[in-house]
């Protein structure tokens, strides 16, 4: 086993030096446009063609990252803006998953839920905001029910689409092999279904972020990403506001990659449902 | 052959009468719906402040479009985002197909492209205050931000998907550079296009709104539902989601529906949408 490892190890090196540099490259290649950015906004921020307290340099921004962080305060700010992201979210692909297999399914079911939800979808989610403030009053609960709100349709309507495109052929085969409604609820609709369950769940959790962000500087709630930025501008904290733009790039970034990569890197894709 | 035509006739009947019951069904629903929203609202159970009852936020909505403020805020609210996306139309379509046709345009629009867009529009809100100002202007760039990403992806990978033998097909048929981009590329690349107008329309309609209610700026409609609360004005704040609604009902539907029939479908892009 070592021997084999250490063979390859032997091999390696002078096949994997193109690739080495080809990586390099590519790291380069990526960095640059940063660079160039970085530099024109340090010279517009050096040259003070706008106040510095409106326009810092990027050191500035960066110095006031690093303070925030050691201190705790952002990521008690982040970590309050996850938690109501995933509370408001779990709650959407649960109600939303189950309503959408239900409309698939069942022709009572989808007659009485589309025309509610035909009408709900349309309205941008953070025009309800306002009304859920002043029905649950400002706060967390009123974020996290309106985030589990707007990120409900796109589950909705994914998991109807899903449940309704599972081959007829497939249900009917499961059942001449004498499937029952359960088995065929688990081993053929649910797998059927998932690509776009999984497409309406991740389209759900960008829809909750997007407007995450902007409810919390509307709901007043003391502590969330939203409310640090919105909260800066009475100081003219430009600094602290353009720290927290960039975590908050930063954690829309990790969603993506490590959450719904993941999920159906082991789904979907070991299923054989779609390539990928 | 008179069997399939009278089995054709059946399934046929059968549908329009599914069609028949599910519309039937709808109407009971949104009335059964309605009538248990107006009972909770008549019983006192809530404030009424909070709960107005349907004809009152009816009577709000047709006072406050006869007296043409709502008209003037759906008119700002359309002026900030048809604005902002004609902006990004122009900004991101010729950036898109440029970033498709030229690999070092690509490596540098993308990454930066890739690291702006998980950032939601809205929280550049604060900021843009500060360095615009209260008003039109932080509402029109917001909805630019918000709008450009999904045309910039949509473009670039629009392009990209053109079948290269259309390519090789108009080029060996002596197809010049200008005809190749207009007669095959421009095609090719408009469903995805106008995918992307779509997306970047629904993502601008959420953007303006939120934009409006942060950066007061005394007309919108996202200015009207906020300022309203102030006032627990709940009626002209549900007054204001159904012109919300009817508007972005209206930009989905009819507008969108009928570029892509008058473009993509007539140019047979894509099959006509089944009915």
């Amino acid at each position: 086993m070592a021997n084999t490892a250490a063979s390859v190890d032997d091999l390696t090196p002078a096949a994997a030096a193109p690739a080495h540099e080809a990586r390099w490259r590519v790291v380069a290649r990526n960095a640059f446009p940063f660079i160039v950015v970085g530099a024109i906004w340090e010279t517009v921020a050096r040259a003070q063609v706008f106040p510095p307290r409106l326009f810092p340099p990027l050191e500035a921004i960066g110095a006031t990252l690093v303070r925030l962080t050691a201190n705790g305060i952002l990521p008690h700010h982040a970590f309050d803006t996850l938690l109501r992201l995933f509370a408001g979210f779990a709650l959407a692909a649960v109600i939303g998953v189950a309503i959408g297999i239900a409309m698939g399914r069942s022709r009572l079911a989808e007659d009485i839920a589309l025309p509610l939800v035909s009408i709900g979808a349309p309205i941008p989610g953070i025009a309800y905001a306002p009304l859920f403030l002043l029905w649950f009053g400002p706060g967390s609960v009123s974020t996290v029910l309106l985030v589990a709100f707007v990120s409900t349709f796109p589950v909705i309507f994914n998991t109807w689409t899903g449940v309704k495109a599972v081959k007829e052929i497939w249900v009917r085969s499961a059942q001449a092999m004498g499937a029952d409604n359960r088995r065929l609820f688990r081993h053929v609709i649910l797998p059927g279904a998932l690509p776009y369950i999984l497409t309406g769940l991740r389209l759900g959790l960008a829809q909750a972020w997007r407007i995450l962000v902007g409810v919390e500087m509307l709901a007043a709630v003391s502590w969330g990403m939203g409310w640090m930025i919105f909260g800066a501008r009475e100081f003219l904290n430009t600094d602290v506001m353009l720290a927290g733009v960039a975590v908050i790039g930063l954690i829309g970034l990790a969603l993506e990659k490590f959450v719904f990569q993941r999920l159906e890197d082991y789904t979907v894709v070991r299923w054989g449902m779609i390539t990928s | 052959m008179s069997i399939a035509a009278l089995t054709s006739e059946g399934a046929e009947r059968k549908e329009r009468s599914d069609r028949f019951r599910s519309t039937w069904r709808a109407a009971a629903t949104l009335i059964v719906v309605a009538a248990i929203y107006e009972a909770f609202a008549r019983s006192g159970m809530f404030p009424p402040a909070l709960l107005p009852t349907l004809p009152k936020i009816f009577n709000t909505l047709v006072a406050s479009l006869l007296d043409g403020s709502m008209l003037v805020h759906a008119a700002s609210t359309l002026y900030r985002v048809l604005f902002g996306l004609g902006l990004a139309i122009v900004v991101a379509i010729p950036l898109g197909i440029l970033m498709a046709r030229f690999k070092p345009i690509e490596h540098f629009v993308l990454p930066l492209a890739s690291a702006l867009m998980p950032i939601p529009s809205l929280a550049w809100v604060p900021v843009f205050i500060l360095w615009f100002g209260l008003g039109n202007t932080v509402a029109i760039v917001i909805v630019f931000y918000a709008a450009t990403f999904p045309m910039l992806l949509n473009t670039w990978s629009g392009v990209r998907a053109v079948n290269p033998l259309w390519l090789r097909a108009a080029g060996a048929m002596g197809a010049a550079e200008t005809a190749l981009f207009w007669k095959v590329i421009i095609p090719g690349a408009s469903p995805f296009i106008i995918t992307g107008v779509r997306q970047a329309f629904l993502r601008a309609w959420i953007a303006v709104v939120g934009a409006e209610m942060l950066a007061a700026s005394d007309w919108g409609l996202g200015w009207v539902i906020y300022d309203a609360k102030e006032f627990l004005n709940t009626d002209l704040m549900m007054a204001s989601l159904i012109v919300i609604g009817a508007i972005g009902f209206v930009f989905e539907r009819l507008v969108f529906g009928s570029i892509e029939k008058a473009t993509v479908a007539r140019w047979g892009m894509v099959r006509a949408a089944k009915k």
